[in-house]
């Protein structure tokens, strides 16, 4: 019973639920009017990992900071900002983590590699095969 | 050559294992540290968080001598946790600038009263700007400024009681 009462007192914490009880940053859940910025932005957002819920893009995540960032994305874009540039002045702070998007950073090479190897293997052993059987 | 190369898918199956069970078994870690340590802080100017301290500016952090700054909101318990270990700092004659994070003055007006004003300084950073361009990801955090407006330190989460004496020391060491 202690332990019920212990674990429901946890459920409704408050700092399980805390967060800011101020109104969220002016462009965080409203679309810029001019269409192509607000793609650009969009596809910006879709790509940028939120801080608080970490498996999702600050597209998706309700916490109050993922909607200040997608504000800042979006004030940034207005102002006439490059996606990739908004990216890399994340990345400077938090790391790649931050981004979605692979890079093509050094440690990364092997994955990128990896699609193009395995298709010459499998070219090989075919040509093997098929030359095999016309000796035979 | 074919006696080498029959072993090969299954080789390149162990090594599989091998990397996917170092992921699993390598503990989880969600905490997110600044790539801005070392580096210096960046630059802004913020309004005043409560209605006794003034706004703080990053010019005002830099100042010849190491300060701690902590950010916090009166919205985030462990920020309270925290706060009997701020004022230990300064009574140890620590300086401490604050950031509050998405607050407002009335708010931080009664989270000071509460739980005590440790602070010289406190900027109000109502939409996340200020913390994201620190690289920081959530409340509370503490950055050990040095003496030339470097950040030298951050300490993610509540400063702990057992944490003050590192916390001097990392202070010591930013002179």
């Amino acid at each position: 019973m202690r332990l019920l009462i212990a674990l429901l007192l946890l459920a409704f914490s408050p700092s399980l639920a805390a967060q800011s009880a101020l109104p969220p940053a002016p462009w965080a859940n409203r679309q810029i009017p001019d269409a192509a910025k607000e793609a650009k932005a969009k596809a910006l957002m879709e790509t940028i990992r939120c801080l608080t819920c970490q498996s999702q893009s600050i597209a998706d995540s309700n916490a109050s900071m993922a909607g200040d960032m997608r504000s800042q994305i979006r004030e940034r874009i207005i102002a006439g900002e490059q996606p990739e540039a908004i990216r890399d002045w994340l990345v400077q702070r938090y790391g790649d983590w931050v981004s979605y998007e692979p890079t093509a950073a050094p440690i990364l090479w092997p994955l990128w590699a990896a699609p193009l190897l395995l298709l010459a293997v499998g070219l090989f052993l075919v040509r093997r095969r098929i030359g095999g059987r016309k000796r035979s | 050559m074919r006696g080498w190369l029959i072993w090969t898918p299954f080789v390149l199956f162990l090594a599989f294992v091998g990397l996917f069970a170092s992921g699993l078994f390598k503990p989880d870690d969600h905490v997110i540290h600044s790539r801005l340590v070392g580096q210096n802080l960046p630059a802004f100017a913020l309004p005043p968080a409560a209605s006794d301290r003034p706004g703080l500016t990053s010019a005002q952090v830099a100042t010849g001598k190491p300060r701690l700054l902590n950010i916090f909101a009166s919205w985030c318990v462990p920020c309270a946790a925290e706060a009997p270990q701020l004022m230990a700092l300064r009574q140890a004659g620590v300086e401490i600038d604050a950031i509050a994070i998405r607050d407002a003055r009335p708010d931080v007006d009664r989270f000071l009263a509460r739980y005590g004003n440790p602070y010289a300084r406190i900027g109000l950073d109502a939409r996340s700007a200020v913390q994201i361009a620190l690289g920081s990801s959530g409340v509370p955090e503490s950055f050990v400024i040095d003496s030339k407006g470097r950040i030298a330190y951050q300490h993610i989460g509540d400063i702990r009681a057992d944490d003050v004496p590192m916390i001097l020391d990392r202070l010591k060491a930013a002179q």
